[in-house]
């Protein structure tokens, strides 16, 4: 296994496939019906032939990868293979980096998200983030949550006062925070300003929620929570989550994908890729012998 | 490796810790000077004010101290000290000028007392130096009094008697003497300020309009041809004219007659050398019985001294009197600066910072921009000459002003409290900008991405959260510019200020605040009091007192600005930044 890390090039491809000319590579979609939620698309977040690069190095090679709507799909590979980077992508988040390139497409219902007559900030408004380490704004918990509102423009208190209300809610904090919204947000615990980055996101209401290692700095039972939010939130939001933890991907996630040194190495079922996988590189790393 | 280690005997002693003695050697060896520094400017500047006793000495008939043949002085001791001075032999009237090479010159310790003898009407000269071993009696005379007066700095005299303008006159040791001084005094100081008022307020505001009307009247008599309307409007502005003098009369007059009676009671005295003199009640500002002062009489008597010279206007070619001109002028300058600079440099350093491309460009400007806060300030005084008073002024002149520029009286065409501001807030763009770019760095980038993430714009991020987040930093940067936009003399003579302003730059006449004017300035008060007069030495008190206003000025500025840094602070409670 060490062997395979040392040098990329002996990885085979996903599924064992041998390399196939682009365009007539098989997307990984699967046309199930998903369970009793109805039918979505499963072809929401389309990555199609999509390599990227900070500079001259590559670190994203040929994804193709198609994310269903309102599901739960984790990405996980050993650190350095390229996860924060295909997530920063799908809201654009990499353009503020200097010398940045990519090929191939990226599609969001459809639409490239590098139309140019798409305007970034629309986008991200569709697009909410939680990032590894939470990042409230030195603002008080009621201004964190209406921040994207009120850089929309939104001023009546009243929706504003809803907006709070209903995304501490479902961000499972109201409770906690309800007494004291005009105190400071550093007086939050980390679990709680976690929580109130993730209200922060909903509160824009949202299609995607991008989250980037959300539990790596809390405790089991902060873990928990939030991990609970995410069961409660995939009925409305298509949500996309990187994560280190093997047994919280099984858990949360509907769908997994596995990346190594940048490359797509195997996606599909949880279930499937964590009980059964193709890839011997997958199952090594999933049962925690990997490297 | 582990040879390294096996080197090792005994405990190992850690390398470099010398150096942090080093530095704390440093930092107490700052830290002491400064002390020290502040010290003296308080001691020296507070003993100003305070009402020191009178020491009257008596010296030998033939001593070398004696000043054209006068042998009793009574003065304030300022300082003794031991001076070593090289005296010529016994025998030098036995050697031939030739031999002048020969004379043997004998190195001889005396005590000095130095006084302050005031009186300078009569002596020419405040302090004076007197030989210890020249003095034969000294003593703290009872009755003795030290009078604030108009000129001549103050006068150290025993009265002698109290002439009233209706005949009366009060012997000093008639009972009601006493009294009536205090009552003549009072009145005195009541009508000057009725003066004052009469001067500043009425006259000022009637010269104003008369020397626009003059401008007016002679732009227009330099005219060729003038039109009917022309014609009319000129004689209309002569009667105007008329009217203004009639009124300017009228005041005058109400003045001087006050002036009059301020000169009708008359103080005669005795000085502790014989010499008799007078003085009017007018001419006396105040005057106190030093030796006869309790402790908390010599407070209340300083109070009322340190009020005055912060709140009074100066008097006397600026040897006393108050420095409220100068200080209002320091103050108002240092606003003008603030803010100019703040919104120049924020946005120079945001756009450095956040918009423009990182390459050489602007790596060069970073450099630059750091090199122009060691460009000597007068450089900035001669750019600001030139740039603003003659460029931008004269371009205002041309436009708003044209009458007043061809008639050779330039309203901004000339040094003002604008351009002084101006300039100084050119030469402390560098600090603010470097401040501010810190700051804004200093913001982490979380934040910035949490904020992009929720569909801000940039401009909106730095709007709402960095531009705020580095307040605290961009206000260290004003304060910074502030304390040294406040000490700062060199630039300012070449725009603007003045020994002596007639005006303040904000007063009651329209338009109130009249930014072109000339104006003191604090730094440039403590130059010219200190190095331009006559009297230097009587200057030296005068000199610490105006330097521990004006530290006392800017330490008054920063502390709001720490003030209201802090509160912004706190505002932003447990944040990093
Ligand atoms: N701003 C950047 N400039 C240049 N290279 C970068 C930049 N950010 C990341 N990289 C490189 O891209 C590769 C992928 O980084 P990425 O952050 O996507 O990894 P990751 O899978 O999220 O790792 P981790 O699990 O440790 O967070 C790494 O080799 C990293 O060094
Ligand atoms: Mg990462």
């Amino acid at each position: 296994m060490t062997q395979n890390r040392d040098n990329p090039t002996e990885i085979s491809p996903p599924g064992g496939q041998q390399k196939t000319p682009i365009g007539q590579q098989k997307l990984h979609v699967e046309q199930q019906p998903l369970g009793d939620r109805g039918n979505f698309n499963a072809d929401y977040i389309s990555f199609r032939d999509y390599s990227f690069y900070y500079g001259a190095t590559q670190v994203l090679f040929d994804i193709n990868l198609a994310l269903p709507e309102r599901q739960v799909t984790a990405l996980i590979g050993p650190s350095g293979c390229g996860k924060s980077t295909l997530l920063r992508n799908i809201n654009r988040m990499n353009d503020l980096i200097d010398g940045v390139r990519h090929t191939g497409d990226l599609l969001i219902d459809g639409e490239s998200v590098y139309n140019p007559y798409l305007e970034v900030i629309s986008l991200r408004k569709r697009i909410g983030m939680v990032f590894q380490k939470s990042n409230p704004f030195p603002k008080s918990i009621y201004e964190n949550v209406i921040y994207g509102l009120r850089v929309a423009g939104r001023r009546r208190k009243s929706v504003l006062d809803e907006a709070v209300e209903s995304s501490l809610r479902r961000a499972a904090l109201w409770d906690e925070v309800k007494d004291r919204l005009h105190e400071s947000a550093f007086s939050l615990s980390g679990g709680q300003m976690q929580r109130l980055c993730i209200a922060r996101a909903i509160a824009n209401n949202p299609e995607i929620i991008l989250m980037d290692e959300p539990c790596s700095a809390l405790d089991p039972v902060a873990t928990g929570k939030i991990e609970d939010l995410i069961h409660e939130l995939k009925n409305d939001y298509t949500i996309v989550i990187v994560t280190h933890n093997m047994q919280q991907a099984a858990r949360v996630s509907d769908r997994t994908a596995f990346f190594y040194l940048g490359k797509l190495i195997e996606y599909g079922e949880t279930e499937r890729i964590f009980m059964n996988p193709e890839n011997s590189q997958t199952e090594a790393y999933v049962s925690g012998r990997f490297g | 490796m582990s040879s390294k280690i096996k080197n090792t005997t005994g405990p190992a002693a850690p390398k470099g810790e010398v150096w942090v003695w080093f530095t704390s050697l440093g930092l107490v060896l700052g830290l002491s000077m400064v002390l020290v520094l502040f010290g003296l400017i308080l001691f020296r500047g507070l003993s100003y004010f305070w009402p020191a006793p009178v020491t009257q000495i008596e010296l030998r008939e033939d001593s070398e101290s004696a000043l054209r043949g006068m042998t009793t002085f009574a003065g304030v001791l300022a300082k003794t000290q031991q001076r070593t001075e090289r005296v010529l032999a016994e025998t030098e009237e036995e050697l031939d000028e030739e031999d002048a090479g020969a004379l043997e010159m004998i190195p001889q310790t005396f005590t000095e007392l130095h006084l302050f003898i005031g009186n300078r009407d009569a002596y020419g000269q405040s302090f004076r130096y007197f030989r210890e071993d020249d003095i034969v009696a000294r003593f703290y005379p009872d009755n003795i009094i030290r009078a604030e007066r108009r000129s001549e700095g103050d006068g150290i005299f025993y009265p002698l008697r109290l002439q009233l303008d209706d005949g009366t006159e009060f012997d000093v040791s008639d009972e009601g003497f006493e009294a009536a001084l205090r009552r003549v005094v009072r009145e005195a100081r009541s009508r000057r300020s009725e003066i004052n008022r009469i001067e500043r307020r009425e006259i000022g505001r009637i010269n104003l309009e008369i020397n626009d009307i003059d401008l007016e009247r002679r732009y227009l008599q330099r005219q060729e041809a003038l039109t009917d309307s022309q014609e009319r409007w000129l004689e209309r502005l002569g009667e105007r004219l008329q009217a203004l003098q009639e009124d300017f009369a009228v005041h005058e007059a109400e003045a001087n007659e006050l002036r009059r009676e301020n000169q009708a009671n008359v103080l005669f005295f005795e000085r502790s050398d014989g010499g008799q003199g007078r003085i009017a009640i007018g001419d006396l500002f105040r005057y106190y019985y030093p030796n006869q002062l309790g402790f908390f009489d010599r407070i209340g008597v300083f109070s009322i001294r340190f009020w005055e010279f912060v709140s009074g206007y100066p008097r006397d070619a600026n040897m006393s009197g108050g420095i409220f001109p100068a200080i209002f002028g320091t103050f108002v300058m240092t606003l003008i600066m603030s803010v100019a600079v703040t919104p120049f440099g924020v946005i120079a350093a945001i756009y450095l910072r956040e918009y423009a491309k990182q390459g050489p460009v602007v790596r060069s400007v970073r450099i630059a921009v750091n090199n122009l806060a060691g460009v000597p300030s007068i450089v900035f005084g001669v750019f600001g000459l030139g740039f603003f008073v003659y460029l931008m002024g004269g371009s205002i002149d041309a436009l708003f002003f044209p009458r007043a520029a061809e008639m050779g009286t330039p309203t901004f065409g000339t040094g003002g409290i604008l351009w002084a501001g101006l300039t100084l807030a050119l030469l402390n763009l560098p600090v603010v900008i470097v401040a501010t770019e810190e700051s804004v760095s200093a913001v982490p980038r979380g934040v910035r991405e949490g904020s992009l993430a929720c569909g801000a714009s940039k401009w909106q991020t730095m709007q709402r959260l960095v531009i705020p987040a580095s307040l605290p930093g961009i206000l260290t940067g004003m304060i910074l510019a502030m304390a040294r936009g406040a000490g700062e003399v060199a630039p300012l003579m070449l725009v603007g200020v003045v020994a002596l302003a007639p005006n303040l730059p904000i007063d009651g006449n329209f338009p109130f605040i009249h930014l072109e004017r000339k104006f003191m300035h604090l730094g440039f008060h403590i130059y010219d009091v200190g190095f331009q007069s006559p009297d230097s030495e009587a200057a030296i008190p005068t000199v610490f007192a105006t330097t521990l206003v004006l530290i006392g000025l800017i330490v008054l500025l920063n502390l709001s600005a720490i003030l209201l840094r802090n509160h912004i602070r706190k505002r932003h409670l447990g944040s990093a930044f």
